[in-house]
Order: structure tokens, then sequence, then C-alpha cells
């Protein structure tokens, strides 16, 4: 058997994207953010959606932790934690690439 | 209805039924259309336009076989002018050179592909189609190299059902971003073929052992959804993620179903996109408002706590097993006939052998004998 990819571990060097089978869009009947991936639709609360949209494969995940901490007022190390988790079981489902 | 109806996010379009696979659990009625009756291409453009203002976000273009539209560029072209996400649901038998690379140009955004087995001999025989395995190589290999995302889909039941691990490293040596094991649902076909199909309950363990070993093992590298069997529950699955509460089916005629076996139900008349529009179909039709939310719920459903989780479970599943539409469904522990399923499931398993293969095969035009059809 071959195995073509590897499980990818998040760290602050990582420049996540979102894989071409996803993608954030607009629902204006629904007046929310869906995420759209093969047979599921996430909606995503302000944070995770804040995280997602910086998921551009140029910011650095330390870069998207600063700006998120200064937007959100917030202790870095707290958002930290969120962050990595966030990305780390995002990318275990294959919704982000790192 | 008490309760506000929302509007539907995903929507299942089958195109055609036609297909050049034959496979005894096929999940379109008995009854199959011939090109004939198809809707034409502007109809189907009209209704993806109107599922988009309704609220749909995703549309599922299956079949049959969809890629024998040969306007499926133009189709897939459509939804995504809508932003709707799109997904072929494709057999991969007998797409002509060029062709996934234009639908991946008019926009498509995901490709699901169907393998009847794991092993050549086992696809070849469940499609009853000679050299179809090495077709849908080839076709996984092309989707790949045109940059499509991949979800490999196997269906699955007594022939095949030892077949597993295979099926992981299979999706695993193709690329694949997800794989689905989907335990056949016996309605339509694999219904009339279920003493054919029914696995034993050691098998069934065996399989959840593998699956849930191979989900852990590959987090970050493959996703696998795992679609576990009614026969074998403790609970029912919530159809369709409830009657008519966030999806809808469209025939190849424009009958606007909950559900893909929804016809099965003598006692609802269904309309038919043209004659009405799509959004007076979801809101008003009788048929999608017979089994809608929970207001039609009896005991033991309607004081469950479990209402609002599984909705009831499949009402075509309590019509051809308890022969109400209406009962709980008897994949539920407390339906008064789950014994009686779970012996149906015990007395079909074992008592044929794999290998024997005198399948009612999938064809349009058939002459069935409903007599065969062992309902109850």
């Amino acid at each position: 058997m071959t195995v073509l990819r590897e499980r990818a571990i998040v760290s602050l060097r990582s420049a996540p994207s979102l894989p071409r089978h996803v993608r954030i869009q607009y629902d204006p009947v629904r007046l929310a953010f869906a995420v759209l991936a093969p047979e599921k639709v996430f909606w995503p609360n302000d944070i995770s959606l804040d995280i997602l949209r910086r998921c551009d494969g140029q910011s650095s995940v330390e870069r998207i932790i600063a700006d998120l901490a200064a937007d959100y007022d917030a202790d870095p190390q707290d958002v930290a934690d969120d962050v990595i988790r966030f990305l780390q079981e995002w990318s275990d489902k294959l919704l982000v690439k790192l | 209805m008490s309760e506000p109806i929302l509007p539907p996010i995903g929507m299942l379009a089958e195109l055609t039924h036609r297909c050049p696979l034959q496979c005894p659990y096929c999940s379109n009625p008995l009854e199959l259309l011939k090109a004939n009756r198809e809707l034409d291409t502007q109809t189907w453009l009209d209704l993806f336009s109107q599922a988009a203002d309704l609220g749909v976000l995703q549309v599922h273009l299956s079949g049959g076989e969809p890629t024998l539209r040969r306007d499926l560029e133009q189709l897939i072209a459509g939804c995504s002018a809508h932003g709707l996400y799109t997904n072929l649901i494709t057999a991969g038998v007998g797409i002509a050179a060029g062709r996934i690379e234009a639908f991946v140009e008019a926009g498509l955004d995901h490709l699901q592909l169907s393998f009847q087995g794991a092993r050549p001999v086992t696809t070849d025989r469940i499609g009853n189609h000679q050299g179809s395995h090495e077709k849908k190589l080839e076709t996984a290999h092309r989707a790949r190299a045109a940059g499509l995302p991949l979800t490999i889909n196997a269906p699955i039941h007594r022939q095949n059902i030892e077949e597993g691990q295979e099926f992981i490293d299979l999706a695993l040596s193709l690329g694949a971003e997800r794989l689905e094991i989907a335990n056949v649902q016996y309605a339509g076909w694999a219904l009339a073929n279920r003493s054919l199909l029914m696995p034993d309950r050691a098998a069934v363990d065996r399989q959840a052992d593998i699956v849930a070993a191979a989900q852990e093992q590959l987090a970050g590298i493959m996703t696998i959804d795992f679609v576990t069997p009614d026969y074998f529950a403790i609970y029912p699955k919530p159809c369709m993620g409830g009657w008519a509460r966030d999806a809808f089916m469209v025939a190849p005629d424009g009958a606007v179903l909950p559900c893909h076996a929804a016809q099965t139900i003598p006692s609802l008349r269904f309309e038919r996109f043209g004659d009405r529009s799509l959004a007076e179909i979801w809101t008003d039709s009788p048929a999608f408002n017979a089994f809608r939310g929970t207001e039609w719920m009896r005991e033991p459903c309607r004081s469950c706590e479990r209402r609002e989780v599984d909705w009831g479970g499949c009402r075509c599943q309590a019509l051809a097993i308890v022969g109400d539409a209406a009962a709980t469904d008897p994949a539920c522990i407390k339906s008064t006939a789950h014994t009686r399923m779970a012996a149906l499931a015990d007395e079909t398993g074992p008592s044929k052998t794999a290998g024997d293969d005198t399948f009612i095969y999938r064809r349009i035009g058939r002459d069935f004998d409903d007599s065969d059809n062992p309902r109850r």
C-alpha cells in the first residue's frame, strides 16, 4: 500500500490555507458565513471564522495568533492554545492545509 | 406545523437513471425512467437557480450515471454561477477523454467515485460490468491529475464486507481525502436482493473494529465516514437529516422527493418541478409536510428524548418492515418491530454463501415481478 499523505502537525511556522474543496461563503438566505466542504456545511462562530479567514497560505500561525490577540485584546498564550487546537483539529479532518 | 420551515441546504439531483452498471442495491427506484423522461438542460438550470435562491448550498449531481448526460458541463457551470458547491457522484466508467478536465473548468468542486469492491473481481461482478474496476482506477487518477478532491464511496454488504481493510488501502493509494464506508440501505433494489446482501453480525462487528482503528490511525491523512447498518442498530439514523428538514432530491423527470425511496410510500403524491416552483413544493407540498418535524409522530417517538436527534428515522423502512410509514423506524430499539427486524438480519444473513450471484441486477425496463420482492 502506498500512502500519499502524512499527518501534518501545527507549528508556529506553518502557513495554513484552505484546501481546494473547502470554501467560505456568505449565505444571503441565512445571513451567515458557511464553510462548504464535501458532504458537509459548517456554521463557524466568529472566532473560528476569524481564524479560517486568515488561512491564506501566507500568514504564519505565529502571525495569526498575534493578529487575533491584538484584535480581541486577549492574552496571546490563551489565543495560541485555541488557534493551535483549532487548526490541528481542522487539519486532522483535512479541512485545513498546513 | 408548529415550527417554521427551514430552507434546505442540500439537493441531490438524479440527472438520469441510465447507468453502465447494474448494482443490485441501487438506490434508484425499481421502476427506472428511460432517457425520454429526463428533464432538459434548461429545466435543470432553472431548478438549480431556484434551489440557490431557496437556500441550497450544495448540489450532488448523481444518477444513474450523471456523466451520461452530455450537458453535464453546462449543468455544473450553471450551479457554479449561483455559488452552489458541486459534488459529482459517479461510477467512473466510460467517461470520455477530456471531460473530467472540462468538469473542473466548469467549476466542479469535488468528485465522489464508487467502488463496488476493493478487488477487481468483486467490482466487476457486483456492477455486472467486466473491466469496470480498471476504468474506475483510471478515473481516480485522472481526477487527481485534474486537481479534483476525491471521495471513494464503498457500498458495503455481505459480498464485500470482508474487503474493509482493502477498501481503506485502495482509497489511500488513490490519494483520496475521504472514504465512505456505507452499509447498504435496504430499500428498492437492495430490499429485493436482501437475502444475498445482508451481512452476518460477526462480519458487521469485525468491520466496525477495522473502521474505528483506521479512523484513529488516519487522522490528518484520510477522513473515513462510516454509515452503519440499520439492521444491527439500536437507534435509527436521522434519514436525510430528518424528512424535508434540510435536504431533498429530484428524480430525472423532475419529481421532487424528500428521499430516494419516498415513492415507495403509496399514500403520498409527489409534485414535479415545472408544475410548481421549487419553493412552493418545499413549503406546501403535502408529501413534504407529511412527516416534517415532530407533529406527525406517535408514541414512542412523540415523547422520546431523541425525537429531534433522529426525527423518527426512516419512513420508508417503517413502511417496508412494519407496513406503516408513520410507525417508528424498526431500527429503533423502542419499536415493537425491532426484534423482528433483527431476526430478518439473522435469518437472511448466514443462509447463503458469499459468491452466490443470482442477484436481481438493476436494469431499466426490467420486467420486475413484485411477488419476488420480500417486502415483509
